[in-house]
């Protein structure tokens, strides 16, 4: 995900201060992981050298620096840009579960209960993720669900290993 | 609620070593299963392996060929067919997938049956089953017949039905099988939040991870047996 | 219409239609068990048709070889030389009656014979036909044997009778004069204009038809539907790959006009199994040859062509209320209410057309299609007012336990389809009802109204005898005869008054004398008080006379002959009426007749001068004597082989009234029987349809018994509808009737035991879908994943 273009589009709002602009992104994107003061520090002052936001005004005062900034015209061009763009889909070919199940074959261990293991592991990720959803506003519900359509198709795909074990043990051992 | 068992293992109702077969295919090959007041529980696995026939064993719809199920105490295998009708109708409620619903009945007909049939009189029923639909958010569908409400909403009819008799278990079939996700999604939360409301242990069959997803714990069923650790509670 | 297929001329009429065969024969079992159902409804429904086609023909022939047989008298005046006498002879044994002729021939000549007899029996010789020769033969024959006295020489032919079952002889006799015959003559075969039905008998017949013809009718329809929604679901899977609305209509018709022609030949099959046994069956007394049973060719072709016409108009008919789409039915337009208006029109017009069709005494065969038109739409009516009431009743029904709450709605969604297997039960019922109530009228006007007092008197003897003496001699026989409680002798002749015809007057007036003692006087008068040797005049009020002639007494009066009533007697006695003879008031006698003229006890008159006077004997018999009226017939037979004896007792009629309307009665109950049938299979389709359903209300713990009572009210509320409506239509149609006739009713309760069958079979329908019911209660319908 990119911070950049994020608070680019937070500031087309309106200016912000940078203080604003940390608690808008943790409020509507920042979920478990709230992002760091100096991440924002950064990103602006590289948003700046780009002609991408202005200073709108400093609040001089006690304690930090107050910037307030403001979206440019190409500031606007290029969030415009980035959400026009599709984003390529992660084709997901890299996977350590695969690599696990392999390798528990290989070593004769059991690949079943890896497998039953992991499968009691995501469901009770699914779970938590079901319990926040049903808790949350229609924010949480959107973005839990996009986690759990994701652990979903991990599940899935975990039944259909565990239904074609035999024939995967046969040609790993081949 | 009867005190041995429950108290015993904490149980409300459970299976030991279950074994049904339908002509040489084994359905269930020593399946076990427990379940405690007010939990919800999931059985997953793949089609055929034997979840719905794990559903009906516990539901006392089909005796098992060996094995015993307690529910609240007593051996379900061992009362007789009527005693199974009478314990369906007034301790259990039901929801399966689709075709459930009396077509000639209205909704609201429909929810107040299994009151009706277990001696309610029909103004009472009515009314009871009136709460429940407005309870399920299809309070304006109660004179309408199954035939002219939308899918979602005849599921949703279904799920108050189950609940209006005020069941200790909840029996749920595939429940959401024949609905989209957001449909599906809604009304497995409206269920769960009513069982757990009402203290109703739910038997949720699904193949569905997301739909198990609404459940407290899951068992798998695979070739007729129980792959989970969890059954040794 | 736009799509090309739509129009796709005779090649694609031919080819949907085979399709639609193909899938009929084809469709699996289940398809194939549809087909044999349908075909065996429509075949059933057939024979029925080809047995009511065949019954002019045979009734023809039966009349035609009767009138074969009849002794010819039109050319009596200039006998050939194989002239004969003859005299009727006959009796009944049994409440069953016999006929015979006796014969004497005259000329010298070959006589000419009846049909079926080689040579006419001799002097003491018989030739009888092979039921009476069975009936001689059998235990029970010898007391018959006793009043033939005739050596069976001979049999009859089977073209010289009318059915196998008819009782009829042939005796020739030595001592037949022609005073005592009934005629002479030279042939047989007299084809007088006839005697076409008419009357009551007519009307009886035509509703008749009616009645039971009209549910074979909607039988038939109904069978062409059996397994309508099965087939509606294949053809909507047909419309899934690609056939068009018109394409799946000509697909239904072919499957419907497969049922149709496999139901001709099961029809004709039938038909052919029934006509063997034709001869085994009586039915009001008739027996008929398997041959006579030939259907009309014009009848024949008609059905031919009707029934299977009739298959397809109504398969289409019925796909007009749904049309089939690739998903599955969609029902077109929500159902309006039935309208009324038009269904209570139906029944108006035919009452209408009934009441000016005639009254029935006067009915004859041209006014028979205004009166079968009027019968039918009557009863068609009722049975279009079937759905309008079961959707009306059904639609306010409401509450009760739960198995009622089940048949009521669902009867609410589906009332067309229960009130469409019910309307066939309320036609037969109807028309059932209707006849009953006829032939009930009917047959109490033929035993009751005559106020035969049957427990004075049951049997009455007539001979004509030499003199009055011989009277006496008559009681006495009767009297010694085996179960004869008490006989009554009378002596009736004529008298006439002396002296020429005055002004205007055509002939003598005369009037009649009765001579019998006192006991006798009795049962025909109110007497304060009468010794031997009195006499008596009937006081009759002016207008009511029976004789135009009624003497004074100390009046003189010529005897005169009975048989020669009218023309003045040549050598008449004259007698005295006593001047004592007092004024009496006439009772009904014991055989429900006002007497008349004069009355006289034995010693005020010589007998001997009555110039063959009439006999008339009326007989008691002891209840307590098995045959007694056997035993009277028997010595009637031995004093004079050709006394006329009349039974007052009811039984004979009401043999004759009970065998046809137990046979009306048995062949509603069949048809109902028959519509009970297809009410079965659609409950069981039906049942099976919801077999999830079922399995499901198992699971959420339904009882048994409230499904079972839910079948039984959804099968017993149109029923019980249909039966109420047929109660009313059938009452109504028989008041109609009534009405023709000129009858009162006799009983208002002759529906009973037709709505005591229709309760039966609702019973029966419900307790033979109990087993199937059952079965499908088992969670298996549950594994359906």
């Amino acid at each position: 995900m990119s911070i950049g273009h994020t608070l680019l589009g937070l500031l087309e709002s309106g200016p912000r201060h940078g203080y604003d602009l940390k608690r808008a992104f943790d409020e509507k994107f920042g979920h478990d992981r709230p992002v760091h003061y100096g991440q924002i520090y950064s990103t602006m002052s590289r948003l700046l050298k780009n002609g991408l936001v202005e200073v709108d005004g400093v609040e001089s005062g006690s304690g930090p620096e107050r910037k307030r900034y403001a979206i440019t015209k190409a500031g606007i061009t290029d969030v415009g840009q980035w959400l026009a763009q599709p984003e390529k889909p992660d084709p997901y070919l890299q996977s350590t579960l695969y690599t696990k199940v392999v390798l528990a074959l290989l070593t004769g261990r059991s690949a079943v209960e890896l497998l039953d293991t992991q499968r009691s592991e995501h469901l009770r990720m699914m779970r938590i993720l079901t319990d926040r959803k049903r808790q949350g506003d229609i924010a949480d519900q959107l973005i839990c669900d996009h986690a759990l359509f994701h652990l979903e198709a991990d599940l899935r795909w975990l039944e259909l290993t565990a239904a074609r074990l035999d024939r995967l043990a046969q040609e790993v051992s081949a | 609620m009867s005190t041995q068992d429950t108290t015993l293992t904490g149980s409300l109702l459970s299976a030991h070593e279950l074994r049904k077969s339908f002509g040489p295919t084994p359905a269930l090959d020593g399946a076990s299963f427990s379940i405690r007041p007010g939990e919800v529980v999931a059985i997953m696995g793949p089609s055929g392996s034997g979840k719905s026939t794990l559903l009906h064993c516990l539901a006392g719809i089909v005796p098992p060929d060996s094995g015993t199920i307690t529910y609240s105490g007593r051996h379900l295998t061992a009362l007789s067919d009527a005693e199974r009708s009478a314990l369906r109708r007034n301790d259990f409620g039901f929801v399966f997938q689709f075709g459930q619903l009396v077509p000639e009945l209205s909704c609201v007909e429909n929810v107040a049956l299994p009151l009706r049939l277990a001696g309610i009189k029909r103004k009472d029923a009515h009314r009871a089953a009136q709460k429940w639909l407005e309870r399920l958010e299809v309070s304006d569908v109660g004179h309408k017949r199954p035939g002219e409400v939308s899918g979602g909403q005849g599921q949703r009819v279904a799920v108050a039905r189950a609940l209006v008799g005020s069941p200790r278990v909840v029996f749920a079939d595939e429940p959401t099988g024949a609905l989209d996700s957001y449909n599906g999604e809604r009304v497995m939360q409206l269920l769960t939040d009513a069982a757990r409301e009402s203290q109703a242990a739910v038997v949720l069959v699904t193949h569905e991870a997301r739909v198990a997803a609404y459940s407290d714990r899951e068992i798998v069923v695979r070739d007729g047996q129980v792959r989970d650790a969890a059954v040794a509670v | 219409m736009s799509d090309a297929p739509g129009r796709a001329g005779i090649r694609g009429w031919a080819r949907d239609l085979v399709l639609g065969v193909r899938f009929a024969v084809t469709g699996g079992r289940r398809g194939w068990t549809r087909t044999a159902l349908t075909s065996f409804g429509v075949g059933l429904g057939v024979a029925l048709l080809l047995v009511a086609a065949a019954i002019p023909h045979a009734v023809e022939n039966r009349e035609g070889r009767k009138g074969d047989r009849t002794v010819n008298t039109a050319n009596s005046e200039k006998l050939s030389a194989g002239s004969f006498l003859f005299a009727q002879a006959n009796t009944s044994f049994r409440g069953d009656m016999i006929t015979g002729t006796v014969f004497r021939p005259t000329g010298n000549g070959r006589t000419d014979l009846p049909p079926g007899l080689a040579a006419l029996p001799g002097p003491g010789e018989m030739a009888v036909s092979p039921a009476l020769a069975d009936l001689l033969a059998s235990s029970d024959g010898a007391l018959l044997k006793e009043r033939l006295p005739y050596r069976v020489t001979a049999g009859i032919g089977e073209h010289g009778l009318a059915g196998p079952g008819e009782l009829l002889y042939y005796a020739g006799s030595g001592t037949l004069t022609r005073a005592s015959a009934d005629g002479e003559a030279d042939g047989f075969g007299q084809y007088a204009a006839g005697n076409p039905i008419a009357g009551v008998l007519l009307l009886i017949v035509v509703i008749a038809f009616v009645a039971l013809l009209l549910p074979v009718a909607v039988f038939i329809g109904t069978a062409v539907r059996f397994g309508g929604d099965q087939r509606d679901r294949r053809l909507a899977a047909l419309r899934l790959v690609g056939t068009d609305r018109a394409m799946t209509s000509r697909i239904a018709a072919g499957e419907a006009l497969c049922g149709a022609l496999l139901g001709l030949v099961v029809g004709a099959g039938l038909f052919v199994l029934a006509r063997r046994f034709a001869g085994e069956v009586i039915l009001w007394d008739v027996t008929v040859y398997p041959f006579d049973l030939v259907p009309s060719p014009m009848l024949s072709l008609l059905i031919l062509i009707a029934v299977p016409v009739a298959a397809i108009a109504v398969s289409l008919f019925a796909m007009r209320g749904v049309s089939v789409e690739p998903l599955g039915l969609v029902r077109n337009s929500a159902p309006h209410p039935r309208k009324l208006w038009w269904r209570l029109l139906l029944p108006l017009v035919g009452f209408v057309l009934l009441l000016t069709a005639a009254t029935a005494t006067t009915l004859v065969g041209s006014e028979t299609i205004q009166i079968a038109l009027g019968a039918t739409l009557m009863l068609v009516g009722v049975t279009a007012l079937l759905p309008w009431l079961v959707e009306t009743v059904v639609a306010r029904l409401d509450g009760g336990p739960v198995a009622w709450q089940l048949a009521v709605r669902r009867l609410q969604l589906t009332s067309g389809t229960a009130s469409r297997a019910v309307s066939g039960i309320v036609v037969a019922a109807a028309g059932a009802i209707a006849l009953q109530m006829l032939f009930g009228s009917v047959q109490g006007d033929y035993t009751f109204t005559t106020g035969v007092d049957t427990s004075r008197a049951q049997l009455q003897m007539k001979t004509d005898t030499r003199d009055g003496s011989a009277a006496s001699e008559l009681v006495t026989s009767y009297q010694r005869t085996t179960g004869v409680d008490r006989a009554i002798g009378l002596t009736e002749g004529l008298i006439e008054r002396p002296g020429p015809k005055r002004g205007e007057e055509k002939g003598h007036p005369f009037s009649r004398i009765t001579v019998a003692d006192c006991p006798s006087l009795r049962m025909l008068v109110k007497l304060s008080s009468c010794k031997d040797g009195d006499a008596f005049i009937v006081d009759e009020p002016a207008h009511l006379r029976t004789f135009a002639y009624v003497p004074r007494p100390g009046e003189q009066v010529k005897l005169v002959r009975t048989d020669e009533t009218g023309k003045p007697g040549a050598n008449a006695a004259v007698w005295r009426l006593p001047a004592t003879a007092r004024e009496v008031k006439s009772i009904v006698s014991p055989v429900g007749e006002m007497t008349a003229g004069v009355l006289v006890t034995p010693s005020a008159i010589d007998a001997a001068q009555l110039p063959r006077p009439m006999a008339r004997i009326m007989v008691k018999l002891d209840p307590g004597v098995k045959d007694a009226a056997e035993h009277v017939r028997n010595t009637a037979a031995r004093l004079d082989p050709l006394t006329s004896v009349t039974s007052l007792e009811s039984t004979e009629t009401d043999k004759q009234f009970a065998s046809i309307r137990s046979g009306l009665f048995a062949g509603a109950a069949a048809t109902m029987a028959l519509i009970a049938a297809s009410l079965l299979v659609s409950t069981l389709e039906q049942l099976h349809e919801r077999k999830r359903l079922l399995s499901i209300l198992v699971a959420f713990g339904t009882r048994r018994s409230t499904l079972s009572w839910s079948v039984l009210w959804q099968t017993a509320i149109p029923i019980a509808l249909g039966l109420a409506l047929a109660v009313v239509g059938g009452v109504g149609l028989g008041l109609t009737l009534l009405m023709m006739t000129g009858t009162a009713v006799a009983d208002w309760w002759v529906f009973l035991p037709i709505t005591g069958v229709g309760a039966a079979l609702i019973l029966l329908v419900t307790l033979i879908s109990m087993p199937p019911l059952w079965r499908l209660m088992r969670p298996d319908g549950l594994r359906s994943e």
